[in-house]
């Protein structure tokens, strides 16, 4: 399968490449990773004039931590975060993430950046930066700061099927995850039918302990909705509570509720509900264990 | 038509090529370069007959352009071979890790890739390493064989190089 014709640019900072966005408007699409792009390029479902090719703009391919916060440039690939040490041991919800999407070879060139930005609710990263109130950093010509720059909640990221509140003329630069503070535990739970599938559905949860009592909660949802579903509800259900097996249990059947799946090759409405269920359930043990010490 | 001409490195030998913006990196390592041992399997980003090393690193090139490639290093698995066949090669002969043979090329580019970084892998390992290459024939268990042969050699013939 060939692409539709475009033309390709490779500006070599990101000044060049916000330029160029601006001056091409929008027929002009973001290249990274490719590995949603250029597929869906081949089956023309993306025809794009204009191809902004971000790869050679290395100094958005970073994993570091700043006061406070876990800073992913958006160049970093699936591979990086999935082999990181300091992803390892202090943020193994996103070890989880990574290490579930599609499969090595295309981790390879994959980014986090673009699996956020691509907008897909079938993708992982964006259940998982749900329940972590992570933050987007966006770059234009115009915007808030002189610099043009903008950070966006996640919350207010995800507008619909490959819609998201980035404007044509912006580019996805960081990913911002607050670091764990004080007890507490964090995991992702996928059921993919075979390696490299898209999730069935998935599960993101991410507990914070006062001692033995859950003082918040964050419970996100892959690919049962237009967008990654937060599951509010189950979220201040744990809110409170030593967060038992039942606890679980009852959280994971208000995610259920919450969760909006379509029937289709995957399964059943009531199937992916009943998924859910089981893996939020799933992911807020694993989170507990987690925040007690266990990895 | 938008083209561009691109200079790139494929198994160490320096090729220049004026290329249509949209070529796809497995059209021209086949078409262009005339290395047909990369194969073009399922085109959707599934089943890793295409895989070659980019800069050393496993990617299916029927999903990145050629233009991506232009001033970086490619290796197929017409590189893979010196004077004698490389252990991955060797293995999957002595291993039956082949029937038909059309996965072979991108198993042993994705088996590359995982011993480079991993000399010495589990057969869990080895497993994961190859999970993104499809094999309709073997049902996987010579392919693990065949790998873990190359893991055994290459590792005896460093201990025997005295690093």
């Amino acid at each position: 399968m060939i692409p539709g014709s475009f033309n390709y640019h490779a500006p070599s900072s990101l000044d060049e490449a916000i330029k160029l966005l601006e001056d091409l408007g929008e027929d002009a699409k973001i290249l990274a990773g490719g590995h949603s792009l250029i597929p869906m390029m081949k089956l023309r479902l993306a025809e794009p004039d204009h191809l902004v090719d971000i790869n050679g703009l290395s100094d958005l391919d970073y994993i570091r931590e700043e006061v406070g916060v876990l800073c992913i440039g958006a160049m970093a690939r699936e591979s990086a975060l999935e082999k990181s040490e300091l992803i390892a041991e202090k943020y193994p919800i996103l070890k989880d993430t990574s290490e579930v999407i599609a499969d090595p070879l295309v981790r390879n060139l994959a980014t986090v950046g673009g699996n956020i930005a691509h907008g897909d609710p079938a993708n992982d990263h964006p259940a998982t930066m749900v329940a972590l109130d992570a933050e987007v950093v966006v770059r234009g010509p115009g915007g808030l700061l002189d610099s043009g720059g903008r950070t966006i909640a996640i919350d207010d990221f995800f507008r619909g099927p490959l819609m998201t509140a980035l404007a044509e003329n912006e580019i996805l630069t960081e990913i911002r995850v607050p670091c764990p503070n004080g007890k507490s535990g964090a995991a992702y739970k996928k059921l993919e039918r075979k390696v490299g599938d898209y999730a069935i559905a998935g599960a993101a949860a991410v507990l914070n302990f006062d001692g033995d009592s859950c003082s918040k909660a964050g419970i996100a949802l892959t690919n049962v909705g237009p967008t990654p579903v937060r599951a509010s509800e189950a979220q201040d259900a744990l809110v409170g509570t030593a967060v038992s097996q039942d606890d679980a249990d009852k959280a994971g059947e208000l995610a259920a509720a919450a969760s909006q799946p379509v029937g289709d090759h995957r399964g059943s409405e009531e199937y992916k509900r009943a998924v859910v269920k089981v893996l939020t359930s799933r992911a807020i043990m694993k989170a507990k264990e987690r925040a007690a010490g266990g990895n | 038509m938008a083209t561009q001409s691109i200079t790139l490195k494929i198994n160490g030998e320096s090729r220049t090529a004026e290329v249509e913006d949209r070529l796809l990196l497995v059209h021209l390592i086949r078409d262009n370069c005339a290395l047909t041992g990369t194969h073009i399997g399922c085109d959707t980003t599934h089943c890793g007959a295409c895989t070659v090393l980019l800069d050393g690193t496993a990617v299916k090139s029927c999903t990145v352009f050629a233009v991506q490639a232009n001033g970086r290093e490619v290796t197929t698995i017409e590189g893979m071979e010196g004077e004698t066949l490389h252990p991955l090669q060797e293995g999957f002969m002595e291993e039956h890790g082949l029937q038909c043979g059309f996965c072979t090329p991108g198993m042993i580019m994705s088996s590359k890739h995982l011993l480079d970084h991993n000399p010495n892998p589990t057969e869990d390992e080895i497993r994961w390493g190859i999970s993104g290459n499809l094999c309709r024939c073997t049902g996987y268990q010579n392919i693990v064989k065949a790998v873990q042969y190359a893991s055994n050699k290459l590792q005896e013939t460093t201990e025997e190089g005295g690093e």
